[in-house]
């Protein structure tokens, strides 16, 4: 009960398994989690009177990496030197 | 600045995100605000968002890292990961890399010369619409206001409701008195003239009268009057002039 309530953030790294099990993993569970982070994420970095460039330049680096590594068994063939 | 622009936007892009995410966003919204404080007044909007260096990493990275690596070491774990990516090849470069390098310069180009203008603008916008807002609330308010001095100045003018009814109250006696004299004259106006034929009707009775009896002894008298008493009332008339005359003539 009470490790559930705590952000990810404050959990530390022994107690991280007992975290694990406390967390709710059916569909709903996940789609309330990914909810949550947006709404933090939208309030920390969006929703404010005098935002910058910060809020949206890290959802697109974040696209960039993750479109990166969905491709990179393609990418993969593209390298210059077989062995690294 | 960006984000004030889709801030901005923002409604208009919760109806172009597909439903259930748009849905799940706005459920979650309600679940946050009905588990906090209540609905009115919201806190306001916080001014600025989380600090985040280079546009890209945020500041929490940075203050993890300062009590065991100092001020360097982000950036030392920066450089070493960008030295492995490239040197494993984890990181590949290819045409992708050359433009990705133009896009991203000109981005940012583009970002460090305009972006205080587009804040500003922004600004602007955002000061606009709450400054409508404000006037509206403002109007609302003078509204109420004046409706409540317009209250206090009927409940004081039904204090005056008593004047009021008195004045009518005198009024309607004093019509009443002045219809009661007029009629009292009437009545008296009436009795008088009443009154008044009676006593002329005696009096012409009284003067027809006399007159009636005058007549009749004068006439009686000149009847009784005789030729025989002409002639000696004349003789004896005669004999008085001259005497008079006699006597007349002595005192000259």
């Amino acid at each position: 009960g009470l490790l559930s309530k705590q952000h990810l953030m404050d959990v530390r790294l022994r107690e991280l398994p007992a975290w694990l099990a406390t967390c709710d993993f059916s569909p709903q569970g996940l789609l309330g989690g990914v909810q949550r982070a947006w709404i933090s994420y939208y309030n920390k970095y969006i929703n404010v009177k005098r935002g910058g460039p910060a809020g949206i330049s890290m959802l697109l680096a974040s696209y960039c990496l993750l479109s990166y590594g969905w491709n990179y068994q393609h990418i993969k063939g593209q390298r210059w030197r077989k062995y690294h | 600045m960006l984000s004030r622009l889709v801030l901005r936007a923002a409604p208009a892009a919760l109806r172009s995100l597909p439903p259930p995410l748009a849905v799940g966003v706005l459920h979650a919204t309600r679940a946050l605000h009905t588990t906090q404080q209540p609905l009115a007044p919201l806190p306001p909007l916080p001014e600025k968002g989380g600090e985040v260096r280079h546009g890209l990493i945020p500041e929490e990275l940075f203050k993890f890292l300062y009590p065991k690596t100092g001020v360097t070491g982000p950036y030392m774990l920066g450089t070493g990961l960008v030295l492995y990516l490239l040197s494993k090849e984890i990181y590949v470069i290819n045409h992708e890399t050359v433009a990705a390098i133009c896009i991203l310069s000109v981005i940012i180009y583009g970002v460090k010369k305009y972006g205080a203008a587009v804040a500003a603008f922004a600004d602007k916008l955002n000061e606009e619409k709450v400054a409508v807002a404000l006037a509206v609330k403002n109007k609302a308010i003078q509204t109420l206001e004046t409706a409540i001095e317009e209250e206090k100045k009927e409940q004081w003018r039904v204090e005056g409701r008593g004047y009021l009814f008195d004045a009518k109250r005198n009024n309607v006696a004093m019509l009443l008195e002045s219809n009661y004299r007029e009629r009292l004259l009437l009545v008296y106006n009436e009795v008088k003239k009443r009154l008044d034929y009676q006593v002329a009707m005696q009096l012409l009775r009284r003067q027809k009268e006399q007159e009636h009896m005058i007549q009749w002894v004068e006439k009686n008298v000149v009847q009784s009057i005789t030729p025989q008493q002409q002639k000696e009332s004349i003789a004896k008339c005669i004999l008085d002039l001259k005497a008079l005359s006699k006597s007349a003539q002595a005192a000259v």
